[in-house]
């Protein structure tokens, strides 16, 4: 979108309602520089006090801000307006999808993390069973593979739009989902981790990793540019082996 | 066996009949391509076929593999659009799937001792 001229709107429709609602239409002055999540705040601040959304940090790091914008689900303190609105001036957003919605931009992430602790998401120390601190660091080298493996996917904050981008959970409601299967694999890297044997237990089959169809929208709309879908295929190869070879106890 | 376990052992079945898929069938074109070049024929068919062990192997496991990819193939799309889950429909796949092989292994059989 060119500059806004002065005194230029946008027409920003939002979901109202819960899982029953419409869509209404609100004019807001178009900025310079706005991102979506300064556009839905002048709504609840300036139009109509009673739209529910989240958010907290508005610097991308708690994860909480993100809606389906335009169709695609994203971090909406992290998104200029300039970047989704069209030519037209037009501004579309939901919930994000795949998700209970509490109300109008508010979804119940509760299934997300329920998920997340359903695949083995909790790290739990080898040398300390009952969740004390061990007495001694563990020395992981940074250059070994499953510590670059553990790393790459370390930064996942749970935003949940890899969960609500998956087609495979809008199929199938027992599907874990990405975040949840990228953070199992992560742990299943971690050699400080005791409770692998039953973590890989957790991630395998319909609900699981088996399910996943590698179409990656997950990785190409992670905001932290992490990559599930990599995670997912070290899940299904590490089972693959252990299966055939008869490790899997 | 706990259902997650059979759901894994589908998936490898499918994969590793996926990699056997992708040598039988580049087998399996490029014998069409010789055969027709003297004109397709029974006789010729028969000639190739006819007690012949090896191509009896090839076929019989050429005829599972693809019995059991598309049963198993075909039992994921009907999971994921009709939510036809459970087992139940897993061993129905699998008996359609084996059933199919079958039929292509019965084939085989034919030629072989014709």
């Amino acid at each position: 979108m060119p500059t806004p001229e002065r005194g230029a709107t946008l027409e920003v429709s939002i979901w109202r309602g819960g899982a029953e609602g419409a869509m209404r239409t609100y004019q807001v002055p178009a900025r310079e520089n706005q991102t979506v999540l300064d556009i839905v705040t002048y709504i609840q601040r300036e139009l109509d006090p009673s739209l529910a959304y989240r958010f907290a940090c508005r610097v991308g790091m708690c994860g909480s801000c993100a809606m389906t914008v335009n169709g695609r689900a994203r971090w909406t303190c992290r998104t200029h307006a300039s970047r989704v609105v069209g030519p037209d001036g037009k501004l579309e957003l939901r919930p994000l999808a795949n998700l209970p919605v509490i109300r109008d931009l508010a979804t119940d992430m509760a299934p997300f993390f329920d998920k997340w602790a359903k695949a083995g998401g909790r790290f739990q120390p080898k040398d300390a069973k009952d969740g004390a601190v061990p007495e001694e660091f563990a020395v992981v080298p940074p250059t070994s593979k499953q510590r670059r493996e553990a790393d790459a996917g370390i930064e996942c904050i749970g935003c949940g739009v890899c969960y609500a981008s998956c087609d495979v959970v809008a199929w199938n409601p027992d599907y874990l989902g990405p975040a949840a299967l990228n953070r199992a694999w992560t742990l299943v890297n971690d050699v400080r981790d005791g409770a692998r044997a039953e973590r890989m237990e957790a991630v395998a089959g319909d609900a699981g990793c088996h399910s996943c169809h590698s179409t990656q929208s997950c990785t190409e709309r992670c905001p932290k540019q992490l990559d599930p879908s990599a995670s997912i295929a070290g899940l299904k190869r590490k089972l693959f082996w252990d299966t055939l070879l008869g490790r899997r106890g | 066996m706990s259902a997650a376990r059979g759901q894994v052992h589908l998936w490898i079945v499918q994969r590793v009949t996926a990699m056997l898929l992708a040598v039988a069938v580049t087998v399996h074109l490029v014998t069409i391509l010789l055969a027709v070049r003297g004109g397709l024929s029974a006789a010729e068919l028969l000639g190739r076929l006819q007690g012949n062990a090896a191509w009896l192997c090839f076929y019989a496991v050429f005829a599972l593999a693809a019995g059991l990819h598309g049963a198993i193939g075909l039992r994921n799309i009907a999971g994921e659009s009709l939510g036809w889950r459970g087992r139940g429909f897993d061993l129905a796949w699998l008996g359609i799937g084996l059933l199919t092989a079958l039929f292509g292994i019965r084939a085989a059989w034919g030629l072989y001792a014709a």
